[in-house]
């Protein structure tokens, strides 16, 4: 009786407030009135990575910080800056871990060097079999 | 038997091995900001609270090294960290708070039950000081040389065992 009580109280429990209070950012739900403008944010925001939620682009995470996110994006493509500007800017404090668009570098260059050779290697292979068919 | 017949399957469990491998592995969840040895980026925020000025960048270029406090009042593990930023003002350290996203009547409201260990308040609405020196969550703390260099960055709430740690960096700012 009384674990099924401590079971019941568990499911009306409300989770702490770990948020904040204040309204969102004025362009983290606001689009830009030009909707040309609107879509160079929109497509750089789904290659911004969210910092804290996992696997999830600014563009589809409601937390305060990634709307935040957004709304740097808006207005500093609102202001006429690049995207790649943009992207630079926060790679330039967060490094790769904030940007879903890799690049190549001392770390990752393994991830397209290793398919290329795969592919060499099955070519290789299938040429060397051929070969000794005909 | 060819022996080579079984390679395409070592191959493959030592893959599963190391995918094992990995997934046991705690994830790393600390992103660590890559400003750490730049110069602190330029920003001027208005007074988070009624008893405290706010924060201009250019106070760090005089007066020594000072902590930089990414804080909020909604975020709980601040208030476990209440104690040891007392403690380190009372060691002489300079600490300067920037509270992200904060009313100034919860502000003031934290303050009055946790201590105010701050010279300085910013108010950072827009968690834009948050964002240009590449911080990722409250509670963070920078150390800040005397020429308002980032030299090192302390992420998640100050813990006893880290009083000495961040001492011992502002000593090493110190020059």
């Amino acid at each position: 009786m009384r674990a099924l009580a401590i079971l019941l109280a568990a499911l009306i429990a409300l989770p702490l407030a770990a948020q904040d209070s204040m309204p969102p950012a004025p362009y983290a739900y606001r689009q830009l009135d030009d909707p040309e403008q609107e879509a160079a944010a929109q497509e750089l925001m789904e290659t911004l990575r969210c910092l804290k939620c996992q696997s999830q682009s600014i563009a589809d995470s409601d937390a305060p910080m990634a709307g935040d996110m957004r709304h740097q994006v808006r207005i500093r493509i609102a202001a006429g800056e690049e995207p790649g500007e943009i992207r630079r800017w926060l790679m330039d404090r967060y490094g790769d871990y904030v940007s879903y668009q890799p690049v190549m570098s001392a770390t990752t260059w393994p991830l397209f060097a290793v398919p290329a050779l795969l592919v060499g290697i099955a070519g290789l292979l299938f040429w060397r079999r051929f070969r000794r068919r005909a | 038997m060819n022996w080579r017949l079984w390679l395409p399957f070592l191959i493959f469990f030592g893959f599963l091995g190391l995918a094992a491998y990995q997934l046991s592995q705690p994830k790393d969840e600390f992103i660590k900001s890559t400003m750490v040895g730049k110069e602190l980026p330029y920003f001027t925020l208005p007074p988070a609270s009624l008893d405290r000025p706010g924060v201009d960048s250019r106070y760090f270029h005089a007066g020594g090294p000072k902590l930089l406090n990414i804080w909020a009042s909604w975020c709980l593990p601040c208030i476990a960290e209440a104690p040891q930023l007392e403690r380190l003002k009372e060691e002489g350290v300079e600490i300067v708070g920037v509270a992200i996203r904060d009313k100034p009547s919860d502000v003031m409201r934290f303050l009055a039950e946790h201590g105010n260990p701050y010279t300085r308040i910013g108010r950072d609405d827009l968690s834009e000081v948050q964002l240009g020196i590449g911080s990722s969550g409250v509670p963070e703390t920078f150390v800040i040389d005397g020429e308002g260099i980032i030299t090192y960055q302390h992420i998640g709430d100050i813990r006893p065992e880290h009083v000495p740690v961040l001492l011992e960096e502002l000593r090493k700012a110190e020059g």
